[in-house]
């Protein structure tokens, strides 16, 4: 099985750049490569104008990984010698080291536990650690594997906050981010790559992708839990794409659909009717990155991909 | 040209040796961190080491004998720790996702493993030493200590050797994981006999001491033994071949173990086996 397939990027320096994707659409592969675990079976890559294969010493100097929902570190070590010692594998001098490890820590709300064992931090405090091991060696590169995977929403904001600060105050760096969060890749990427099955469909700023789109009617639903399977739409003529997930506090089912032209509506909703689905709510749509996602890839990132035969 | 080629150098030297120190700190502090692991690698060991001396005295055996049970229960807290802190790590490090983290980074793999193995020999250290002085206080054990040094010396050659063949059987846990890791357990027991950790290794006949003398630890126990008790430690090799095998196979472990974290760096890169989370 081939994880990637004839993708051809570049991201140029002090770009912040996104890669979006569903799960197995080969993102964290294009990752492992570019981060020397992993060899190309065919093909080249470089970084920082390196090739991974045959200069890896070059490129790991020059680049750093944080994987999102990963620790690092021993839980018999305090959150401030962590630092220290992922910092010490790139040669950063210790008074350096000591500095940049009080600035992280302030950044990224670890300041407070700066002296506390990691056998004592929360989930969320290991991975905001994580995070700032990232940036311990002030990589030239830096590859953010979803990032923000499994922390809150505040959590999240400052993670944003602060890889938004860091393209800001240093434009010679570079930022690679997979993420499953539209918005997050709105936010922070000057341009967006959509990944699937291997391949690259689309690559552009995140508002050139969204004008991009043909002006077709994007409608999202609100509907009751209950009732046939919402995979029947599919049949609909005229019905371009769609995707739908249960809303994880009211349980009600989360429907967003393209369509060829605004009067198809009216067959959906007898659609849904005969599917003794109750609407409860309906919005036309303006277009957004996720607009953009389902558009190319045929589903939203919170779809598990069904098999052509529904299996 | 040349000059940047030597500062390069440099900088590899002055980054790796950090890493050493960084990675072999880790051990040092957690040591002096975990007071759980004082029970597991010092009063466990130290328990069994006193059945055995128990024994002997209940056999009326020569005192030499607690001499040997002492200085190897000291010892089985290293290959210990060779094994379980060392061979296993980076098996537990991928495990746990974190093998990546030193992959990524610009320094050696074999400077990541000498820190552990630093760091693993501080920490034993401190266990070997509460066996040691709480063998010869409480039962007043025989060990001659006008000739400590060559022993330590010896000892020290011993560890080289030992701490090499753990680099190696680093590659092999991380290849074959949890296959290793259950044929270390089930070996644990054999080896702690055929090494002759409590009794001179010659009593299990040639073969055997042959065989056990592969790890470097049963030819530096019976040296240590032959060079405090002499005669009385019925020594398998003469005393003055020991030293030159065990920097002979120091060497060779280090080739082997070089060879081997390539080896395995590669077969992972292409094989994906590195790391374990997926797309």
């Amino acid at each position: 099985m081939r994880a990637l397939q004839g993708v051809d990027l570049t991201v140029e320096r002090g770009e912040c750049f996104g890669l979006l994707g569903p799960n197995g659409a080969g993102k964290s592969t294009l990752i492992k490569i570019l981060t020397t675990l992993l060899l190309p079976t065919s093909g080249q890559a470089m970084v920082t104008g390196y090739d991974v294969a045959t200069e890896p010493f070059q490129v790991r100097r020059r680049i750093n990984l944080v994987s999102g929902g990963d620790n690092s570190g021993y839980g018999v070590l305090t959150v401030r010698e962590t630092l220290h010692l992922f910092s010490q594998f790139y040669g950063v001098p210790g008074a350096v080291a000591r500095k940049r490890a009080d600035e992280l820590m302030e950044v990224t709300g670890l300041a407070e536990k700066a002296d506390q064992k990691l056998s004592g931090l929360s989930t969320g405090m290991k991975q905001k650690l994580n995070f700032a091991r990232g940036f311990m060696s002030d990589p030239e590169v830096i590859f953010l594997d979803e990032p923000t995977l499994g922390l809150d929403v505040e959590a999240s904001r400052d993670v944003r906050g602060f890889v938004a600060r860091w393209v800001r105050e240093r434009p010679e760096r570079t930022v690679l981010l997979t993420t499953h969060y539209m918005m997050e890749a709105d936010e922070l990427c000057g341009r967006v790559a959509i990944i699937d099955h291997g391949r690259i469909l689309a690559l552009d700023t995140p508002a050139a992708l969204k004008r991009m789109l043909p002006e077709e009617p994007i409608f999202e639903f609100q509907v009751s839990a209950t009732g046939q399977d919402l995979e029947r739409l599919r049949g609909i003529q005229g019905l371009r794409s769609m995707s739908h997930h249960a809303h994880p506090a009211t349980g009600a089912v989360e429907l967003r659909i393209v369509l060829d032209e605004d009067d198809i509506i009216g067959e959906v909703l007898g659609q849904l009717k005969s599917l003794d689905r109750s609407v409860l709510h309906l919005t036309k749509m303006e277009p957004t990155l996720e607009t953009v996602f389902i558009h190319h890839v045929g589903r939203g990132l919170s779809d598990e991909e069904t098999e052509p035969n529904g299996g | 040209m040349g000059a940047d080629t030597t500062d390069t150098r440099m900088q590899r030297l002055r980054m790796n040796l950090a890493a050493v120190y960084a990675r072999a700190s880790v051990r040092v502090k957690a040591s002096f961190r975990e007071s759980s692991w004082v029970v597991g690698e010092t009063i466990f060991p130290f328990l069994a080491m006193s059945a055995f001396v128990l024994v002997y005295r209940g056999l009326h055996a020569p005192r030499e004998y607690e001499g040997f049970v002492v200085l190897g229960g000291a010892m089985i807290a290293y290959w210990n720790n060779v094994i379980w802190g060392m061979a296993s790590q980076f098996f537990w490090e991928r495990e746990q996702g974190q093998l990546q983290l030193y992959l990524i980074t610009p320094v050696s793999r074999m400077s990541i493993l000498i820190g552990m193995a630093l760091g693993g020999i501080v920490m034993t250290t401190t266990r070997a030493l509460a066996i040691l002085i709480g063998g010869i206080l409480l039962f007043h054990v025989d060990l001659p200590l006008d000739r400590a040094l060559p022993a330590f010396g010896l000892f020290v050659l011993t560890l080289g050797a030992a701490y090499s063949l753990g680099m190696i059987l680093s590659s092999l846990f991380l290849l074959w994981g949890r296959e290793v890791w259950h044929t270390a357990t089930i070996l644990q027991e054999p080896i702690y006999l055929f090494s002759g950790f409590y009794f001179p290794v010659s009593a299990m006949g040639t073969v055997i001491a042959v065989a056990g003398s592969i790890l470097p630890v049963t030819l530096g126990l019976d040296g240590i033994r032959q060079i405090f008790y002499g005669k009385a430690a019925h020594g398998f090799l003469p005393l003055h071949w020991i030293p030159p095998i065990q920097v002979a196979l120091t060497a060779l472990f280090l080739v082997i173990a070089g060879a081997m974290l390539r080896h395995m760096e590669n077969l992972g890169k292409h094989e994906g086996r590195l790391t374990v989370r997926g797309d």
